[in-house]
C-alpha cells in the first residue's frame, strides 16, 4: 500500500533526470504514463483485494502512536478515481504539452501531485494528511502557473495565497485537536471524542478551523474565490486534474472523514455541510449560467456539483442524528459518493474537451466558437456525452447519481432541499444547452474554420472517459450489483459505519488484535503519574468491552529497543501523561 | 551577476569552507544533537549561495550550475526513498533496518543518518537551485519600467 | 483568563496580524510577508501545545535522550512533548517551499506588470 504513494513520488524525483536524457521529445511522457498505469493497476488490485479496512503501520510502530496508512472502502474508491483521472489526463497531455517549453517540469509536478493525493486519501492520521495535502496543493499552485502568461500568474498567486491561508487554518486546527485529545490518529481521535461524550468547545473551534481549511480546498461557496480564476487559467489537463480530483481528494474526502469518522456525524456539523452545499450549488450554477468563457463556466459548475456532494453528506449526517432508517442514510451517502466518482469522470472529460477545443481553435470564448461539431467530430461527440452527463440526462451516470440524491432527500423529509436540488439540476441543463448550442451547433466562425481534429492521444483520452461515463451509469442498474458492491457500497458503508462504529466505541481502522498492554522494557516502570495508568486501563476496558481477545503481544522482535531515539514507550507515556493532565 | 568587493571575496575565501563543514556536521550528527537533514541542508545551501554571491556567477559557472543542482536534488530524494523502501526488507515500510547502536554515538540509530544525508543533499541542492533560478532571472529593471509605462498609457 | 493563556492570546494576535496583512494590503510583497507571519503564528501555536510545565523551580526540560534507557522514564515524566516539535519542523519546511514558490511568482508578476500593486493586476474578472 505505501507503494501507491512511493511510486509517483519516486517518479516525480526521477523525472528531471529522465527529462535530461530524452530531451524535449514526446517520449519523455512514457515514464510518467508507465508509473501512473502502475498506480492504477495497484489501486484496482487494492479495490478487489479485501473487504475490511486495511491498515498499514509504517515503520512498524504500533497503534496509537504509529503512522498508519488506512485503506477502507472510501479510500479505495478515491484511489481508483484519482488514478483513473490522472492516467487520462496524462495521456491527454502527451500532445497538449508539446506546446510548452519544459514538459519535464510539468510531468515532475504532475507526479508529485498524484503522489500527494494518494497520500491524502490513504493516510490514517491528521498530520500526514496535512503534509500530503500541502504536497499536492503546492504542486498544483505551480502547475496552474505553468503557462506563465499574466493571467495564469495572477490566478496562481490568488490561489496560492488563499490555499496557504486555508492550510494554516488546518494546522491551527490540528494543533487544537492535539492539545485537546493528545493524539493525531484519525481513529484514536474519534474514539477519544466519542468517549468524552459531547465534543467540547475547543473541539468545535477546531472543527470550525478544519471546515474553513477544507472548505477552501473543496471550493465551497464562501471560500470559492480562487476556483473561477485558477481552473480556466491552468493548462487543460491540469484543470481536469484540479477539478476532477484535487478538490475531491483534498476537500470533500477530508470533510467527510472529519464529520463522519472523527465527529461521529455530529448534526451541527451536518447542518453546516448542508448549508454550505446548498449555497455552493445555487451560487455556482447561477454564476455559471452567465459566463461566456468556456472553462470559467465549467469551473463554476465544479463548485455547484461539489455542493451536491456536500449536501448529500450533510443530509446523511443530519438524518443519522435524527435516527432515521439506515437505508435512507446509506442511500444519501451512496448518492453522494456516486456523484463524486461520476463528477470526477465527466468533469475531467469536459475540461479535456475544452482543452481540445482550445488546442484546435486557440480561443475559449463561447461567442467565438461555433460549429465545432462538424469540424471535430470526436471531440464534439465526447463533449455532448459529458454535457448530457452533467445535466443529469438519462441514461448517463449523472442522472442516476442526482436521482439517488434527490430520492434520499425526499425520503429523509427534506422537501425544500430536494426542490432546490432539482432546480439546480435544471439550471445546469440550461447552461449546458447554451454550451452545446454555441460550441457544437451553429455556423463555424472564422476561428473554427481552420480547426482540425486534435491528435490521437487527446482523442483517446476523451473517448476513454466518455466510455467510462456510460460504464459507470450502468453501476446504478441492478445487473451490475457485483461491480457496485465492490466499488461503491464499501465506500458508503465506510462512511456511515464510521459514525456508527464510533458510537459503539469500535475503532474503525483497527481490525487486527491490538495488545491491550503496551510492551515495555523492564526499566520503564509504571511510576508515571496516573495518566499513563488510566490510559492503559481505559484501553483494556475498551478492548474487553468489545469482546475482543486481549492478548499481550509477542512481537518484541519487531520493535526497536527504547534506547535509540526517544523511544515509543516514553513517547506514548509522555503523550498519555499530557493527555492525562489535560483530560477533563 | 557580478561578484562583490575585494573584502567580501577574501572573507568568503576564508569562511565558506567552514560554513559548508558546519552544515555537513549538522546533517551528519542529526541523530545525536538537534539538527538533522533539513537544517543542515539550509546551512549548506547558504554557504553555496554565499560563494556564488561573492564571486559572481562566472566564477562558478562550471561547478555550481543549475544542472548540478537539479541532478543532486534528484539524487538526494532518491536516496531518501531508497532508505524508505529498504524498510521493506525489515518487513514493514520505512523500518529501521540497520541496528540501532547505543544512544549518543555517531554510528547509531539505524538508517536515520543515511536518511538525514539524503534530505541534507536534497534540501541544499533544492534551495541552491531555487536561488539560481531566481537570481538568473534578473532582467534589467529598465524593461520592466517600460512595460509599466505602457500599461499606464493603456488604462 | 489565567496567566497560562497569555501566550495563546499572543499567538492568536500573530495569526490575526498575518491575516490582516494578507487581506488588507495592496502591495504584493506585503501579502507575501503576511503569509510568512501567518505561518509563524501557526508554528508558535504548535510549540505552545507541546509545552509542559516543569517540576517546581526548575527549567523546562528538552526531550533529548542522552543517558540511555535509565533516563527515558525521567524524561517521559518531565520533558516537553517532542511530537509537536516534529510537526513544526515539517510545517516550517512546507512554509519554506510555499515562500519560495510565492516569491518566484511575485518576481514573474513584477516582470509582467512592472509593478507590485495588486490593484493593477486585475485582468481576471467575473
Amino acid at each position: 500500500m505505501p507503494l501507491l504513494v512511493v511510486i509517483p513520488l519516486a517518479g516525480g524525483f526521477l523525472m528531471p533526470l529522465v527529462d535530461r536524457l530524452t530531451g524535449r521529445r514526446r517520449s519523455a511522457a512514457a515514464f510518467p504514463i508507465l508509473l501512473t498505469a502502475a498506480v492504477l493497476v495497484l489501486s484496482v488490485w487494492l479495490l478487489l483485494a479485501a473487504d475490511e479496512p486495511l491498515t498499514y503501520w509504517v515503520g512498524g510502530w504500533d497503534f496509537p502512536i504509529g503512522i498508519s496508512m488506512v485503506a477502507d472502502g472510501l479510500s479505495r474508491l478515491m484511489v481508483v478515481v484519482v488514478a483513473t483521472v490522472s492516467l487520462m489526463a496524462l495521456v491527454f497531455s502527451i500532445d497538449y504539452m508539446a506546446r510548452f517549453t519544459s514538459p519535464g517540469l510539468y510531468y515532475t509536478l504532475f507526479l508529485l501531485m498524484v503522489a500527494g493525493m494518494n497520500g491524502v486519501v490513504l493516510s490514517g492520521d491528521l498530520f500526514n494528511m496535512y503534509v500530503f495535502i500541502e504536497v499536492a496543493c503546492i504542486a498544483s499552485y505551480a502547475l496552474v502557473a505553468f503557462g506563465t502568461e499574466s493571467d495564469e500568474l495572477e490566478a496562481s498567486f490568488k490561489y496560492l495565497v488563499l490555499g496557504t491561508v486555508a492550510s494554516t487554518f488546518l494546522l491551527v486546527g490540528i494543533a487544537l485537536v492535539y492539545n485537546v485529545t493528545g493524539h493525531l490518529n484519525w481513529a484514536k481521535v474519534g474514539e477519544v471524542i466519542q468517549s468524552a461524550g459531547e465534543p467540547t468547545l475547543p473541539l468545535y473551534v477546531a472543527a470550525a478551523f478544519f471546515l474553513m481549511g477544507f472548505g477552501l480546498k473543496a471550493a465551497m461557496v464562501p471560500f470559492h474565490a480562487w476556483l473561477p480564476d485558477a481552473h480556466p487559467s491552468a493548462p487543460a489537463p491540469i484543470s481536469a486534474m484540479l477539478s476532477g480530483v484535487l478538490i475531491k481528494a483534498a476537500g470533500v474526502y477530508t470533510l467527510a472523514r472529519l464529520v463522519f469518522s472523527v465527529f461521529d456525524g455530529d448534526p451541527a456539523l451536518g447542518w453546516i455541510l448542508v448549508t454550505l452545499g446548498v449555497l455552493s450549488m445555487v451560487v455556482g450554477v447561477l454564476m455559471a449560467v452567465g459566463q461566456w468563457d468556456f472553462k470559467r463556466l465549467l469551473a463554476y459548475h465544479s463548485i455547484s456539483q461539489m455542493g451536491y456532494v456536500m449536501l448529500a453528506f450533510g443530509a446523511a449526517a443530519v438524518m443519522q442524528a435524527r435516527d432515521l432508517s439506515p437505508t435512507v442514510v446509506g442511500l444519501a451517502v451512496f448518492g453522494g459518493l456516486f456523484h463524486l466518482a461520476n463528477h470526477a469522470v465527466f468533469k475531467s472529460l469536459l475540461f479535456l474537451c475544452s482543452g481540445s477545443v482550445e488546442y484546435a481553435t486557440g480561443t475559449r470564448q463561447l461567442k467565438e466558437l461555433g460549429g465545432i461539431g462538424g469540424r471535430m467530430p470526436v471531440t464534439g461527440a465526447c463533449l455532448r456525452v459529458a454535457a448530457l452527463s452533467i445535466s443529469g440526462v438519462p441514461p448517463l451516470n449523472g442522472f442516476w447519481s442526482k436521482l439517488i440524491i434527490v430520492l434520499a432527500l425526499v425520503l429523509g423529509g427534506f422537501y425544500v432541499l430536494a426542490a432546490v436540488t432539482v432546480f439546480v439540476s435544471f439550471m445546469t441543463l440550461l447552461s449546458f444547452a447554451k454550451v452545446q448550442r454555441y460550441v457544437l451547433g451553429g455556423e463555424p466562425s472564422e476561428h473554427v474554420a481552420a480547426a482540425r481534429e486534435v491528435p490521437a492521444a487527446m482523442c483517446l483520452a476523451s473517448v476513454l472517459l466518455a466510455v467510462l461515463c456510460f460504464a459507470s451509469s450502468l453501476m446504478a442498474v441492478e445487473t451490475m450489483r457485483t461491480v457496485r458492491g465492490r466499488v461503491l457500497t464499501p465506500a458508503s458503508e465506510a462512511v456511515t459505519a464510521g459514525a456508527a462504529a464510533g458510537r459503539q466505541g469500535r475503532l474503525i481502522t483497527v481490525e487486527r488484535e491490538r495488545p491491550a498492554t503496551p510492551r515495555q522494557p523492564e526499566d520503564v516502570d509504571a511510576t508515571a503519574p496516573g495518566g499513563r495508568d488510566s490510559h492503559r486501563e481505559r484501553r483494556k476496558h475498551l478492548a474487553a468491552g468489545l469482546g475482543r481477545r486481549v492478548r499481550t503481544s509477542d512481537t518484541e522482535t519487531r520493535r526497536a529497543p527504547a534506547n535509540g531515539t526517544v523511544g515509543p514507550e516514553t513517547h506514548r507515556a509522555g503523550l498519555a501523561a499530557v493527555h492525562g493532565e489535560e483530560a477533563p | 551577476m557580478q561578484g562583490m568587493s575585494l573584502i567580501v571575496k577574501n572573507i568568503t575565501r576564508l569562511v565558506a569552507g567552514f560554513i559548508i563543514l558546519f552544515g555537513a556536521y549538522i546533517v551528519l550528527y542529526g541523530h545525536v544533537t538537534p539538527g538533522g537533514g533539513f537544517t543542515g541542508g539550509v546551512i549548506l545551501a547558504s554557504g553555496l549561495v554565499l560563494v556564488v554571491l561573492a564571486f559572481g556567477k562566472g566564477f562558478t559557472r562550471n561547478v555550481l550550475t543549475h544542472e548540478t543542482a537539479k541532478v543532486a536534488d534528484s539524487m538526494g530524494a532518491m536516496l531518501f526513498l531508497l532508505v524508505a523502501v529498504l524498510g521493506f526488507a525489515g518487513g514493514v515500510f520505512f523500518t529501521n533496518v540497520l541496528s540501532p547502536g547505543t544512544v549518543g554515538h555517531f554510528v547509531s540509530a539505524g538508517t536515520i543518518p543515511i536518511a538525514n544525508v539524503g534530505i541534507g543533499v536534497k534540501v541544499s541542492a533544492g534551495l541552491f537551485g531555487a536561488f539560481l533560478a531566481l537570481a538568473a532571472f534578473r532582467r534589467s529593471t529598465a524593461s520592466a519600467q517600460e512595460r509599466a509605462d505602457a500599461l499606464q498609457s493603456d488604462i | 483568563m489565567t496567566l497560562a493563556m497569555v501566550p495563546f492570546m499572543l499567538t492568536f494576535l500573530l495569526l490575526v496580524a498575518g491575516l490582516y496583512a494578507i487581506v488588507a494590503k495592496r502591495n504584493l510583497i506585503k501579502v507575501i510577508v503576511g503569509i510568512l507571519v501567518l505561518n509563524c503564528g501557526a508554528n508558535v501555536m504548535l510549540v505552545l501545545t507541546g509545552y509542559r510545565d516543569p517540576p517546581a523551580g526548575e527549567a523546562p526540560v528538552a526531550p533529548i535522550l542522552t543517558g540511555g534507557a535509565a533516563q527515558a522514564d525521567e524524561l517521559a515524566r518531565t520533558a516537553v512533548d517532542p511530537l509537536p516539535q516534529a510537526l513544526i519542523l515539517t510545517s516550517i519546511v512546507i512554509g519554506l517551499s510555499v515562500t519560495a514558490l510565492v516569491v518566484s511568482l511575485g518576481v514573474r508578476l513584477y516582470e509582467k506588470y512592472g509593478t507590485f500593486d495588486t490593484n493593477r493586476m486585475r485582468n481576471l474578472k467575473g
